[in-house]
Formats: structure tokens, C-alpha cells, sequence
């Protein structure tokens, strides 16, 4: 079989120095549904935006049927026949399908738009390959399964041979999925070869008839599927390159501290990100989460932080619940956060060391001085925890923005560890940042639920977090906890990739008592 | 007390006439995504420079260029702080809009010696009256449409072709589509920038109509501050309209039959003239309130009929 399209080599590093993509050779055959799979992180849109011209790589060679091509930008990409469907859809949404298709190489009549034409063209791909949508409707009134088609219509117009799509699926209902795969098998069997990414196995094993496996940036392996079966691919998938181990005394678990009872969140869209969680944490533990991000784990931490809502059920911290309440009185309930995306709601940037330190505080009656703040214990207080938590800076007025990713991160911890909450958030806590600061903080994570019985919930994508800080591991797909295990450290990587792509699940008499 | 209605509604028309190219101006810009508050001050301009290109080239024609390529310049001036200088649009526009104040009166002073007004130092020019034959015999109609300023026959044609332009051409569409989603478009290779600057010469263009309206027709000099907030008004009719060419001229003509019955009563009863020269702004700040609460409750019908 012929090979359309071959990347050699490719490595990519991100300007902050995060290597994305390393030494990866990908190819992709003539009539092919090719399965390009890994977790989070693990580099494949990066590999996909390069392909497309979006990204540069450091090293390696790129060949579009057989010869090497320099692909500098989308155009390049769109004229060697690439077309790529991106994770989060490009669209005019006042606009028709017709004029959202053929925007960019608009058909011309008498130097005028050429509308009639346009929908025309737009409608006979739309009926040769079954999409069900007109050309003339606006794209506002479409459904989000016929915005993918829009968008898989605006690469086809421009005479896509090979279509790259970003998670196609993870937007879509179950029978928006089903139509989907019958319009990719026909366009494969009219020659265009396909590029699908997913983390769903099951749909891997369906429609494609090769794979590739990135994880943390480097290619597994690319194998058939013929003769393949899920858990190899999740083997594959799922694993830590270098095993880390945090000695710890066993828990001892005391009275609960947060009881989520049967928590239900529906979002905008109508699906539930949430469906019925139900665990409580104690005091003296450390509960970790694992799983594919976008699972609910995000929604999870943002409904227990109170920055939104829930549909049903409901959350007790301390024994009083959470419904309604902001994010400050469930701070002074005993919570502390450590959010998901530090610049974003870790930290203010442009602010002082000082007063990200106190942000939490400095309304308290002790960090004030009649009307005003005080501005010496302020400052003895940022002083200590700059010293305690070894953050690099210039001082206690340099702006965060100005530290480096690990340093930000320990102005958020300085802050939420000693804010005296008996209860500790942490979502990714050491995502991004340098192995220094990701002990500590792990250490300080263990340390504080020994010592002070703190009750810790621990999100994060790392396998070795997860595995080597938690007392108890649950794991979370499609909005419900599908596993738990009461010694995390025991677990497998592979029961646990297992669990966390769906291959198993354990039934509720299974997880009974774990919760 | 006897209102001439017709006398009137004709002076409606006339007064709508820099509104509407105000809100063509600004709506151009909207399209594209940038809300342009600059117009006010580019109208300002274009009006010293037609009186100023009209007095030295002695024509009311050069005149009216002048005020177009015044209105270009400025147009650019804004684009390039804010398109390639990367400035911020609003702050660029409040100093533009504070720069053109000063600025217009100081070039007067410069060229006339004058602080208030060019009427005594040009010559004035006024853009000439059009008499429509056969329409302006008939009865009523002839006193309304017939005899109205060039311009404001111009500024008729300008919606429909404004209309036109971004529903029929190629660059329209891709304006539109920049407007909305910059990235959809950036992704298909146009060029945001490309796009800003076309916006920005097209809505040049119309200030400096307005512009010359202002100075050769509505009156026949420059004077101080002269626009008094037309390009804010024109900002907000088409924003009411949401972008819409016939919607926005619709309420830009509301603006102007205000600003008539204000000059209409001044002249023929004795109402206070204050309270009057305050009405098209009253009436801008109602039909902004009304158009936010009719929005408002369309949207918490959406919402509701989507939550059951
Ligand atoms: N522009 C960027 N700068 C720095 N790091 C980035 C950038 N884009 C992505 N990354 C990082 O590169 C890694 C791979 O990302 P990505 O290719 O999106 O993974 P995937 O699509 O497999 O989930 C992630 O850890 C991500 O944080
Ligand atoms: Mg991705």
C-alpha cells in the first residue's frame, strides 16, 4: 500500500522548553483510517498542528506522497491536500454553510461573490458523502455534530486528501458518532486517508486499520489492529518512564471531611459532566483521582471549589453544604484550591509576590490595622513564606508574572498550605514545572495529611502523582467513578489504564466501602 | 402657533443626512470587529478640510475631495496605531477624538487667525441643491425629496451600496467574517490586518462626507466643535441596528427628525433652547435603553424555552 504521507523524525520544542514531540516517525497509507492515540499531553495535536503548518519542528522531514515537502503555514498545508479538523471548530456562526466552506477561496462571477455557486459546490460534496446539511443554513442553527461536518466539508472543498481530525468524537452523541464513522468510511473508500484522534479504544478498534501510540512525546509504536485488542493499545498508552516512590506511613483515616453524596452536574449543552459521584474524603487521607482529563475531573474540583454550581445531589465540607455558597465562605468553611491552571485562577500575575501570598487573607482582622491593612505583618508573613517555600525572586514586590512556572507555583502553595483548611484541593498540582519544586510540593501534600490529618483530594494527570501520593485511588471516566483501590501504590499501570480507557469497569458491589 | 409639517419633514431628511454616513462610517468598522468611536473626530476633521481645500482650491468639488482625503488620512492614522501599532482602540480613539478638538480649532487659527469660525476668512461654498424634475412639481412629495443637498442623495445611494458590499462582494464577506470570528478566518488565510485597513479607508471615506456635509451644506464655514456628537449618534443608530445598512439609515433619519424639531420649534414657538438642543441626545439614550431591554427579553425567552 502506498504511503501518502510520512513524517520523519520530527522533534518539536515549545519555546518554554517543553519537548513536545520527540523523535516521532508517523506515516500514513493510501485508503487508511489511521488511529493516532495517546493521553493528554502526549503530543499528538502538536504533531497534527505540524503537519498542518501551524507549528515548526526543531528537527526532522516531512513527505506528502513520497516527496519532501516544506510546509510552512495552513495554506501550504491546504494546497499539498491536508485538511484538518480542529479540536475546537473554526466558524462564522452568521454565516451560511455555503459561505463558511468556501471562505478563503471564495468562487467569483463578474468580480462578485459568486453566493449560487458557492452553494452549489458546497451542497454536491455535502450530498456525495451523505452530510446531512444545507448549504444554505446559517451556521448558528446547526447542531454541533453538523458543525464538524461543516467543518470536515470546508477541508474537502479545498481538496483535502488527507483530513486530520482532532478528537471528532468528544463532542458528539452516541448516534452523531455513528453517523460520523459511516462518512469516513466512505470517504476512505473514495481515497481520502484519514487521520483520527482518540482516546476511546473501542472506536480505535472499529473503524481503523492502523494505529500509532504516542506517550509523552515519544511514538510507541505504530501496529495493525488486525490482532490487536484494547488493553495491548492501553498498555502501550498508559505508563511512567521512570517509576518515583514517596515513602509514607500508612493513613489513619479519621472522620470524614467532605461527603459528596450522588453529584449530578448538567452543563450548557445538556450533557451530564457529572453523573452521580459519590465518595467521602477523611480527615488524615489523601484520595487521588485518576483518569483521562475531560472525564469530569475538572468540573469535580470546580464544583467543590464553588466556582460553579451543580445540577443535583450534594456536597458537605466540614458537615455543613456547599450549595449556593461562594468560593469565600467555602474557604472559611476549611477549603484551600490549587487550581488546575495557575495563571488563570492560582494567581494574579501582575501583582506582587506579597499580595498573591495574602490574597486569601488580608481581610481577616488580623492582617488589618483599623481601616487599613497591616502593612508590616504583611510583609513579615510574605518574608517567611518566601524563605520557607525557597521561592526565586527578587523580592517580595516582584510582580509573579516575572517567576519562572515551578517558583509561580510555590506562591500558590505558600499561600493554600498555610491557610489552616483542613481540607486541600489540588488539581495538577505539579504540572509544568520543575522536578524540584514537584517533590516538594508532593511531599509537603503527604506531610500535612500525617502531621496535621489534613484531607487532601489530589486531580492530576500524572500517573506517578497519583500512584505514589494517594492513600486511596479512584478513577473517574465520562462523569462517574468507574474504579477505586484502596492502596494506590499497589495499583498497575495497567489495570489502571485498564479502568481509566474503559477496557474494565468495576461494578458498584466492587467499589463498595472504597468510596 | 403653526408647524410648517412638510418644511419639516424635509428638514428631517436633511439633518438625518451626516448621521447616516456617521453610521455608515462606524458600522463598516463594527463589521470587522472594531468599534471605531474615532468617527466623531474624523468627521470633525474632514469638515475643517473641506473648507480648507475648497478656499484654496477656490472649488466647492475640491472642496468635497478634501474632505474625503482628510477623512481617508485620518481613517489610516487610526488603523495604524491600532492594526499594526497594536494600541488600544478605545484609547486610541479618545485621544484621536481629544486631538481632533484642539487640533481643528488650532489649524483654524493657524490658517485664519480666527478661533471660532472660518465664516469670516474663507469664502463659503455650499454643495449644490438638486431640483428633481417632474418630482419637484409634485405636491408634497417635491418639497420632501426634491431640492435636498448632493450629498444627501449620495447618502442615500450609500446604503444600498453598503448594503450591496457586504452581502454580494467578496471583500463584504470576508469583512463580515473577520468581524466575528477573526481566527476562522486567519485560518483560511485572510488576513485580519488586510481587512482592518480595507474597513477602516471605506469608513474614511464616508467621515469625510459627513464631514463635508457638516461644513459645505448644513452650513456654509467651519466652525469650533461643529459635529457636537454626530459621529457618537451615528455610532449608536447603527449599533441599535445591530450592523443592519437600511436599519441603521432608519435610525439615523429617527435622529434627524429630533434634531429638526429641535431647530423647528427654536424658530417657530418659544420653547426653552436648551431643553431643546438636548432632544437628539435624549432621544439617543431612549432608543439605546429600548433596544438593550428588547434584546435582553428576547434572550431570557431563548434561555427559558431552551431550559424546559
Ligand atoms: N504553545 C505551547 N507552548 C508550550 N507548551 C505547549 C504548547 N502547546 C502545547 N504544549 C504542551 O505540549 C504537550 C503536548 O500537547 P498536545 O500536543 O496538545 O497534546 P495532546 O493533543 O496529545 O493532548 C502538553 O504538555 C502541552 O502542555
Ligand atoms: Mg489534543
Amino acid at each position: 500500500m502506498a504511503e501518502v504521507m510520512r513524517m520523519q523524525n520530527i522533534t518539536k520544542i515549545y519555546p518554554n522548553g517543553f519537548v513536545a514531540n520527540k523523535d516521532i516517525t508517523f506515516a500514513v497509507g493510501e485508503h487508511e483510517i489511521h488511529a493516532l492515540v495517546g493521553e493528554n499531553g502526549a503530543g499528538k495535536t502538536t504533531l497534527m498542528k505540524i503537519l498542518f503548518g501551524m507549528e515548526a519542528p526543531q528537527e526532522g522531514k516531512i513527505f506528502i506522497n513520497g516527496k519532501e515537502e516544506k510546509i510552512a503555514n495552513p495554506l501550504d498545508a491546504i494546497a499539498k491536500g491536508v485538511g484538518m479538523v480542529h479540536q475546537h471548530f473554526m466558524l462564522v456562526p452568521s454565516l451560511t454553510v455555503a459561505e463558511n466552506v468556501t471562505l478563503g477561496a471564495e468562487p467569483m462571477k463578474n468580480g462578485l461573490f459568486d453566493f449560487d455557486g458557492a452553494v452549489k459546490a458546497t451542497q454536491e460534496i455535502a450530498d456525495k458523502y451523505n452530510f446531512n446539511v444545507e448549504a444554505l443554513q446559517k451556521v448558528r442553527d446547526l447542531s454541533v455534530g453538523q458543525m464538524q461536518k461543516v467543518e470536515i466539508l470546508k477541508a474537502l472543498y479545498k481538496g483535502a486528501r488527507l483530513l486530520i481530525l482532532d478528537e471528532p468524537t468528544a463532542v458528539l452523541t452516541p448516534q452523531e458518532t455513528e453517523e460520523l464513522f459511516e462518512q469516513l468510511f466512505k470517504l476512505r473508500d473514495s481515497g481520502v486517508s484519514i487521520i483520527f484522534i482518540s482516546h476511546k479504544l473501542e472506536e480505535v478498534m472499529r473503524i481503523c486499520s492502523k494505529v500509532t501510540v504516542l506517550r509523552h512525546g515519544r511514538c510507541m509504536g505504530s501496529l495493525d489492529i488486525e490482532g490487536l485488542n484494547e488493553a495491548a493499545i492501553s498498555k502501550l498508552m498508559v505508563g511512567r518512564d521512570v517509576v518515583l516512590k514517596i515513602d509514607k506511613e500508612d493513613p489513619k483515616p479519621g472522620k470524614p471531611v467532605v461527603e459528596i453524596k450522588d453529584l449530578v452536574k448538567i452543563n450548557s449543552i445538556g450533557k451530564n459532566v457529572l453523573d452521580g459521584v459519590d465518595f467521602t474524603i477523611h480527615e488524615g487521607e489523601v484520595v487521588g483521582i485518576a483518569g483521562v482529563e475531560g472525564n469530569g475531573q475538572t468540573e469535580l474540583s470546580e464544583v467543590l471549589a464553588g466556582l460553579t454550581g451543580f445540577t443535583s445531589g450534594d456536597v458537605k465540607l466540614n458537615g455543613t453544604s456547599i450549595k449556593g455558597k461562594s468560593v469565600r465562605e467555602i474557604r472559611d468553611q476549611g477549603m484551600a484550591y490549587i487550581a488546575e491552571d495557575r495563571m488563570v485562577e492560582g494567581v494574579a500575575g501582575d501583582m506582587s509576590i506579597k499580595m498573591n501570598i495574602v490574597a486569601d487573607r488580608f481581610t481577616k482582622p488580623d492582617f488589618k490595622k483599623g481601616l487599613f491593612m497591616d502593612a508590616k505583618k504583611i510583609n513579615d508573613i510574605a518574608d517567611q513564606y518566601i524563605k520557607d517555600f525557597e521561592i526565586l525572586c527578587d523580592g517580595r514586590e516582584q510582580p509573579v508574572r516575572m517567576l519562572s512556572g515551578g517558583n509561580i507555583q510555590k506562591v500558590v502553595v505558600a499561600r493554600e498550605f498555610t491557610s489552616g483548611a483542613n481540607f486541600i484541593l489540588a488539581c495538577q498540582p505539579t504540572r509544568g514545572i520543575d522536578v524540584g519544586t514537584a517533590e516538594m510540593i508532593r511531599k509537603t501534600i503527604v506531610r500535612k495529611s500525617r502531621e496535621e490529618g489534613t484531607a487532601t483530594l489530589l486531580i492530576s494527570a500524572d500517573l506517578n502523582e497519583v500512584l505514589e501520593c494517594s492513600d486511596r485511588l479512584l478513577v473517574m471516566r465520562k462523569g462517574k467513578v468507574v474504579a477505586a483501590f484502596p492502596k494506590a501504590n499497589q495499583v498497575s499501570e495497567e489495570t489502571l489504564g485498564e479502568y481509566m480507557l474503559g477496557v474494565k469497569e468495576m461494578t458498584q458491589s466492587e467499589m463498595e466501602g472504597l468510596l | 402657533m403653526t408647524i410648517d409639517w412638510i418644511a419639516f419633514i424635509a428638514e428631517g431628511i436633511r439633518m438625518a443626512t451626516p448621521l447616516v454616513f456617521a453610521a455608515l462610517a462606524a458600522l463598516i468598522c463594527n463589521r470587522a470587529g472594531m468599534f471605531n468611536m474615532g468617527v466623531e473626530g474624523m468627521i470633525l476633521c474632514s469638515a475643517l478640510g473641506a473648507v480648507i481645500f475648497a478656499h484654496y482650491g477656490g472649488s466647492v468639488w475640491i472642496g468635497l475631495l478634501g474632505g474625503i482625503i482628510i477623512g481617508l488620512a485620518t481613517g489610516m492614522f487610526i488603523a495604524f496605531a491600532s492594526l499594526t501599532g497594536k494600541a488600544d482602540l478605545y484609547l486610541t480613539c479618545i485621544a484621536f477624538n481629544l486631538m481632533a478638538t484642539g487640533g481643528t480649532v488650532f489649524v483654524m487659527y493657524l490658517l485664519t487667525g480666527e478661533k471660532s469660525t472660518t465664516s469670516g476668512a474663507f469664502r463659503s461654498y455650499q454643495i449644490p441643491v438638486v431640483d428633481i424634475p417632474i418630482i419637484k412639481d409634485i405636491p408634497v412629495l417635491g418639497r420632501i425629496i426634491s431640492g435636498q443637498s448632493l450629498i444627501t442623495y449620495i447618502a442615500a445611494a450609500a446604503v444600498f451600496f453598503m448594503w450591496f458590499f457586504l452581502k454580494r462582494t467578496r471583500i463584504g464577506l470576508r469583512i463580515r467574517a473577520v468581524g466575528e470570528n477573526p481566527k476562522a478566518a486567519e485560518s483560511v488565510g485572510i488576513s485580519v490586518n488586510k481587512i482592518g485597513y480595507i474597513s477602516f479607508a471605506i469608513c474614511g471615506v464616508l467621515a469625510g462626507l459627513s464631514g463635508a456635509f457638516m461644513s459645505m451644506s448644513w452650513v456654509t464655514f467651519f466652525m469650533k466643535n461643529m459635529v457636537n456628537g454626530r459621529g457618537y449618534i451615528g455610532l449608536s443608530a447603527q449599533n441599535m441596528a445591530k450592523g443592519e445598512p437600511v436599519g441603521s439609515a432608519l435610525a439615523s433619519l429617527l435622529f434627524g427628525f429630533t434634531d429638526a424639531l429641535a431647530t423647528t420649534l427654536q424658530n417657530q414657538t418659544n420653547f426653552p433652547v436648551e431643553f431643546l438642543e438636548m432632544l437628539p441626545y435624549l432621544a439617543t439614550i431612549f432608543a439605546i435603553i429600548i433596544t438593550s431591554i428588547i434584546a435582553i427579553n428576547k434572550r431570557r425567552r431563548i434561555e427559558q424555552g431552551a431550559a424546559k
